[in-house]
Order: C-alpha cells, then sequence, then structure tokens
C-alpha cells in the first residue's frame, strides 16, 4: 500500500477523528491523500504552535490524543513549545513532523532540522522513520505509548520518501515494546500500610494532582475522601478532579492557593498525594512542606516518588486503581476536631478581594454565576487571570478546565480553547485571557472564525504583563522593566477585523449583560474586560518560602 | 558515592543519545559511559559509572529505567560483579629500555601490541586501580598517547 494512504489508515485505526495541521513542502503527498479522508476533520490553524495547542486542548476534554502535522524545518520548530507543554502536564499527543528525504538527512538541506534531536528531552519517545516497512509499527507503539502508563507526548518525524514509498507492512495488532511495562495494581502490602495510616491520622489531607483527571479516578477520590472525612486540595492541574464546591474541598494549594489549603497541609499529620508530584509551585520551600506529615505518594511514574520530598509510603501505579484497592480498607472516621479547626481557618481567611471598581475576580464570580448550570470548559493562557480563574470560577467537573501548568506557556489558551471545541462541541467554551498572552497566538482568531467555533474570548485588560508586575511591584521596588503594554491594539477593532464580533467593558456595572451577550450569542465572541490596571492575585507565596507564610489577601 | 550501573537497551538508532541526553538535561554526573553488543544483536549493553548522593543515584535509576528503550538496569554497587577497564597506551621506549619495560607489563599482565622504533604500545586491561598504578608506572618514560575504555562490569554467578 502507498505510505501515504497507510499512513491514513493507521490514524483510522486509532480512531483519530480530528487532525491539526499545517501543510509544508514535505507533507504535499501526505496532504494531498488526507484531505480525500471524509472520516477525519482536518482544522488548519494559523501558525503551527496554535495546532500543537489545540491539539492538546482536544486531549484534555476528551482523554483521547490530540493529533497534529508540521512539515519539516521551521514548521516542525514551531511544534516545540506544544510538546514541551503537553509533556509537562502529560498530556496524550501524537505529533507528525515532515522531513527531508533519506538520502538528504544530516546534509543541511532546505527545511531540515534534527527534530528528534531537538525533541529528545520534551516528549514522552520519539522515532525517525527511516525504514517506510517500520512506519505502520511506529504509529501503532506511538498511539499506545501517548495514551498508556503516564501519558505524554510522542513525536514522529517522517521524511517524505517515507510516505510515498510502497510499502508491503501492516498495520499491527499489538505493539511489542520489551521495555515499557508501566505498573498499574499497588503492591498489596504498601496498600495495606497506605490504608492503617490513614485509620490512624488524626490531621490528614488528601493532596490531588493531574494524575487523577488521566486516570479517570474523579468518583474514587470522592468515595475515598467523604468515607473518611478527608479535606481535599487540588493542584491547578487537579482543578474539576474533586469539586470546589464540596464541604471536604480546601480549593487549590500551592503560591496562589488558599490559606486554609496551606495551612492544612503545613498542619497536617499525614499527605496522601495522589497523581500529584510536589511541583515547586506547590511545596515552596520544601524544608518546610507539610513539616509533621507521614507521605503516602500515589503515582503512575514512578521517577516521580521520592524527587522531591522524601516519601514513607510509595505507591506505584494507576491511582484508579490503588484507590480500588484501598478504599475497602480504610474505616469511616468523622475527625471532628480537625474539620472544626479547617472549617475555622475557612471562616478566618476566606478568599476575598476589595470589591470597589472593575475586578478581574468579580467578572470571574459573575461568570461562573452565569455558567454553573451550563456544561461549561474554561480555559486560559498564562499569568494573573489564570490564577483568578482558578481560585474564583469553581470547578465541579474533570476535563473542564484547560491551563498550561507545568510549562506555564503564555499563548496556549485561545488555540487550546478551539481543541477544546472541537472536542466537546456541545460545551459552551470560554478562553480567559490576559492582554499580553492573547497576542501570542492571536492569528487563532482567523481559525476560530473560519471554523465558526462558538468560543467566547474574555480579556481581562490591564494592560500590563500583570504576573510579572505584581512580582517587581512587590519584590523590585515597583520598578515596573518592560511590563507595561499601554499601547495595546484595540482588541475589539482585531476580532472585527477577523469577523468575530466584539464589545469594550470599562465598567462594572456592564460585566452582567456583557458576559449575557457573549453566552446567547451564537457564534464565538470577544469581550475586552478593562480591569482594575494594578489588582494583584492574593494570596501569595513569595518564591522559595513556606507555603504557610502568605502575603496580601488575609483577613 | 559512585556507583556502577548497567542498562540493558534495545540496539536501535539514538539510544546513546538519549542516555546521555538524560544525564545532562538532570545534571547527573557520568564518570564513563561504555556501550556495546550483547548476546542479543538486538540488543546493547552500557555500563554507566555515575556518582552522586543515594538520592541522585535512585533518580538516575529511575530515569533510566523510565526510557522505553531501556529494558532493564542494574545497580552493581550491592552485587558481586566483575568490574574492567580496558586501556591502550603508547609510551617513549627506546630499544635499550625495552626490557625493563616487559618487566613491568608482565607484572601487570599487559601485552605489547605495537612496537615502533622508539615507541610502544600497550594493552592492559582491569580494574581501575590496576590500571592508574601501571598509568603511574609509566609516566617516567613518556606517555605520548592513551585511552580508555571506561568501566565494564557484569554480575557473578548465576
Amino acid at each position: 500500500m502507498k505510505g501515504t494512504k497507510l499512513f491514513v489508515e493507521s490514524l483510522l485505526n486509532e480512531n483519530v477523528d480530528v487532525v491539526f495541521g499545517y501543510p509544508g513542502g514535505a507533507l504535499i503527498p501526505l496532504f494531498d491523500e488526507l484531505v480525500d479522508c471524509k472520516k477525519i476533520r482536518f482544522i488548519l490553524p494559523r501558525h503551527e504552535q496554535g495546532g500543537a495547542h489545540a491539539a492538546d486542548g482536544y486531549a484534555r476534554v476528551t482523554g483521547k490524543p490530540g493529533v497534529v502535522i508540521a512539515t519539516s524545518g521551521p514548521g516542525a520548530t514551531n511544534l516545540v513549545t506544544g510538546i514541551a507543554n503537553a509533556y509537562m502536564d502529560s498530556i496524550p499527543m501524537v505529533a507528525f513532523t515532515g522531513q527531508v528525504k533519506t538520502n538528504l538527512i544530516g546534509n543541511d538541506a532546505f527545511q531540515e532540522v534534527d527534530l528528534t534531536g531537538i525533541t529528545r528531552s520534551i516528549c514522552k519517545h520519539n522515532y525517525l522513520v527511516k525504514n517506510p516497512e517500520e512506519m505502520p509499527e511506529i504509529i501503532k507503539e506511538a498511539f499506545h505509548l501517548a495514551t498508556t502508563g503516564r501519558p505524554g507526548p510522542v513525536v514522529i518525524d517522517l521524511p517524505v520518501n517515507v510516505t510515498t514509498a510502497d510499502i508491503k507492512a501492516k498495520i499491527p495488532k499489538t505493539v511489542n515494546l520489551p521495555g515499557y511495562k508501566p505498573n498499574m495494581e499497588g503492591n498489596p502490602k504498601q496498600v495495606a500500610k497506605a490504608a492503617e495510616m490513614i485509620n490512624e491520622a488524626e490531621r490528614p489531607v488528601l493532596y490531588i494532582g493531574g494524575g487523577i483527571i488521566s486516570s479517570g479516578c474523579c468518583d474514587q477520590i470522592k468515595t475515598l475522601a467523604e468515607k473518611g472525612n478527608l479535606p481535599v486540595t487540588p493542584t491547578m492541574m487537579g482543578l474539576g478532579a474533586f469539586p470546589d464546591t464540596h464541604k471536604l474541598s480546601l480549593n487549590m494549594l500551592g503560591m496562589h492557593g488558599t490559606a486554609y489549603a496551606n495551612y492544612a497541609v503545613t498542619h497536617c499529620d499525614l499527605l496522601i498525594a495522589v497523581g500529584a508530584r510536589f511541583d515547586d509551585r506547590v511545596t515552596g520551600k520544601i524544608e518546610e512542606f507539610a513539616p509533621d506529615a507521614k507521605i503516602i505518594h500515589i503515582d503512575i511514574d514512578p521517577t516521580s516518588v521520592s524527587k522531591n520530598v522524601p516519601v514513607d509510603v510509595p505507591l506505584v501505579g494507576d491511582a484508579g486503581r490503588i484507590l480500588k484497592q484501598l478504599i475497602p480498607q480504610v474505616k469511616s472516621q468523622p475527625r471532628k476536631a480537625w474539620l472544626a479547626q479547617i472549617d475555622q481557618w475557612k471562616k478566618d481567611f476566606p478568599l476575598k478581594y476589595d470589591e470597589k471598581g472593575l475586578k478581574p475576580q468579580f467578572v470571574l464570580e459573575t461568570l461562573y454565576d452565569q455558567t454553573k448550570s451550563k456544561k461549561t470548559i474554561i480555559c486560559t493562557e498564562v499569568g494573573q487571570h489564570q490564577m483568578w480563574s482558578a481560585l474564583f470560577y469553581k470547578f465541579t467537573k474533570p476535563r473542564t478546565w484547560v491551563s498550561s501548568g507545568g510549562l506555564g506557556t503564555m499563548g496556549f489558551g485561545l488555540p487550546a480553547s478551539m481543541g477544546a471545541q472541537i472536542g466537546k462541541p456541545d460545551h459552551l467554551v470560554f478562553n480567559i485571557a490576559g492582554d499580553g498572552s492573547i497576542q501570542m497566538n492571536i492569528q487563532e482568531l482567523a481559525t476560530i472564525k473560519n471554523n465558526n467555533l462558538p468560543v467566547k474570548i474574555i480579556i481581562l485588560n490591564n494592560h500590563y504583563l500583570g504576573m510579572v508586575r505584581q512580582w517587581q511591584q512587590l519584590f523590585f521596588n515597583g520598578k515596573y522593566a518592560h511590563t507595561d503594554l499601554c499601547d495595546n491594539p484595540d482588541f475589539v477593532k482585531i476580532s472585527e477585523a477577523y469577523g468575530i464580533p466584539a464589545m469594550c467593558v470599562e465598567k462594572k456595572e456592564d460585566v452582567l449583560a456583557a458576559l449575557k451577550k457573549a453566552i446567547a450569542h451564537k457564534g464565538p465572541f470577544l469581550l475586552d474586560i478593562r480591569v482594575d490596571r494594578e489588582e494583584n492575585v492574593f494570596p501569595m507565596v513569595p518564591a522559595g518560602e513556606a507555603i504557610s507564610r502568605m502575603i496580601g489577601g488575609m483577613a | 558515592m559512585r556507583h556502577i550501573i548497567s542498562a540493558t537497551v534495545q540496539n536501535k538508532p539514538g539510544v546513546l543519545a538519549r542516555v546521555a541526553g538524560l544525564f545532562s538535561a538532570r545534571g547527573f554526573n557520568i564518570e564513563s559511559l561504555a556501550v556495546g553488543e550483547t548476546e542479543d544483536p538486538t540488543r546493547s549493553r552500557m555500563t554507566v559509572v555515575v556518582g552522586g548522593d543515594e538520592a541522585i543515584l535512585e533518580q538516575v535509576r529511575k530515569q533510566l529505567a523510565k526510557l522505553i528503550d531501556t529494558i532493564k538496569v542494574q545497580d552493581f554497587q550491592t552485587t558481586p560483579c566483575v568490574k574492567r577497564d580496558l586501556m591502550l597506551i603508547k609510551i617513549k621506549c627506546p630499544p635499550q629500555k625495552r626490557a625493563e619495560t616487559m618487566e613491568i607489563i608482565n607484572v601487570f599482565r599487559g601485552r605489547v601490541v605495537d612496537l615502533g622504533e622508539k615507541t610502544m604500545m600497550i594493552e592492559v586491561a582491569g580494574e581501575e586501580d590496576k590500571i592508574d598504578a601501571f598509568v603511574n608506572l609509566m609516566r617516567p618514560y613518556g606517555i605520548l598517547e592513551m585511552v580508555r575504555t571506561g568501566r565494564i562490569a557484569m554480575a557473578r554467578g548465576e
């Protein structure tokens, strides 16, 4: 079979129904075949980075691997940030790149880069297909690797003569990877030990991350929390895995976590980490993180265990399977004193802000109010608006929060929201942006318009690179080095030029009507909301400080 | 502390780059790295000598095992094993010094593998200390060139 045809067959065999891709010289034969395949929806972003983030957003909301294709050379290097972003957040993705003919590899040919070399440290695995007969096997392996164990992006570099070759090999039914066997079940002795520790703990905290969402075990986390009366704090990647509105929820912890989550973790005697990796934005000063606690760590990736924090009971395996083993052994307990202490912290140190003026927090609270009864997905860029979204929008279901965690990629949100909307056409999808971030992939407004994706874009516009400005204000004597964006373009005009209706909101009393208008509008809509310029994200733990020592936003 | 870690990997292009990249990306210090085919031509074995505290070494072992192409990782720290380095060394050696040099070479069970008018190339295999001692004894003659394979190791018994 011709390579290009076999390529398309391989995608269909993996149940791929959407591909994000951008053409180029090395891909012309492949696109010639792909365009005739009616079972795969093809989305043309306006920049390859947009395609990668869109595939990532699609994967986050559906749980299926995102697929992106870019041409050799600059097309491939434009994917790099998107691949790294998916890798840091363990998102299943398969990225295909065109490559020059095999006989030209290494010759500095036109549009040639060593893409497997460039992406080696930012993907789960990568391949350069040199022998056309290996292509079907490699594609099968790539999808298997991307979606199993700790998920992640896999890159396949396809020389143009590989895709045009006549290939005898068939698509294999199974994969042969002798070095890849993710551990799934927890060691029963360790599970029993963990259960005993939970039953004996007086002040336990359940700390959950994005692994809960990848494993698909949010219901089990709820069962465990309710059975043992365990207060729950999600990381930013774990938002939605446990309802923010639940009485046991402490909301997010860490650098911009709630005071009550950070106090609970600091005072707990047992920390049960599930599908989380003790990131520095969560732990703050590591020596003072949960200093009195024994630690149980459930994670599928052995390298995450005891990497940053020594662990008392490691449990390597799939979170869902381990919870299934663990829950029957956990005793029901009231833990009245501990829960009363937490309620007191919640009363004493609630999330709050000064309500004078047009505050970003107010926009998010109003948005939550207007959308809580609807199926809603919130995507964000990176910066202050992201933290306000994490704190002031209440997430109650998994896969409804799409945000760049590990890599912190400005420009992620807009393309990710396209992918999210394509993956979940029946959901109301928002991209919450800052005025800095939105400009990093603003060209994707064209893709949104062309595909009539009804994404609602809300720019919390403070005419600053706000998060850096906040650090400059707090830690660099208010010297705003290169963070003032007072000469921003007119976002309403830009949006309208792309054919997307838009509105500028300058007064607090106009926010509700504007949000209602955007939500009611059938297609995409953009709101440029001029928020209080120097509002800060609080609470905040200064970099390198203990998470119990927060500044701002305290009662 | 220095550990000898051995990884059995798929014999595929790019595997060496993956292992070397892993060490540099995570800031691990490699002292030596030796690679070669095994009894199964589809697999190669890498022997890495790496330094660091127990937490670092645990990460090294885990990160190596996590590579998709890695089949097995062994740490020889607590296992009885045979360790060897191989060295080729070329020294200045005029004909009148050959006999005395040969005596030293015999003590170290080395072999002369090339003889020039005024030079001699010697092959020595053994544990690191033995090779270091031999190198020291050769210094007075004048070392022209030297190359070492780095450590390879294999567990004793079954």
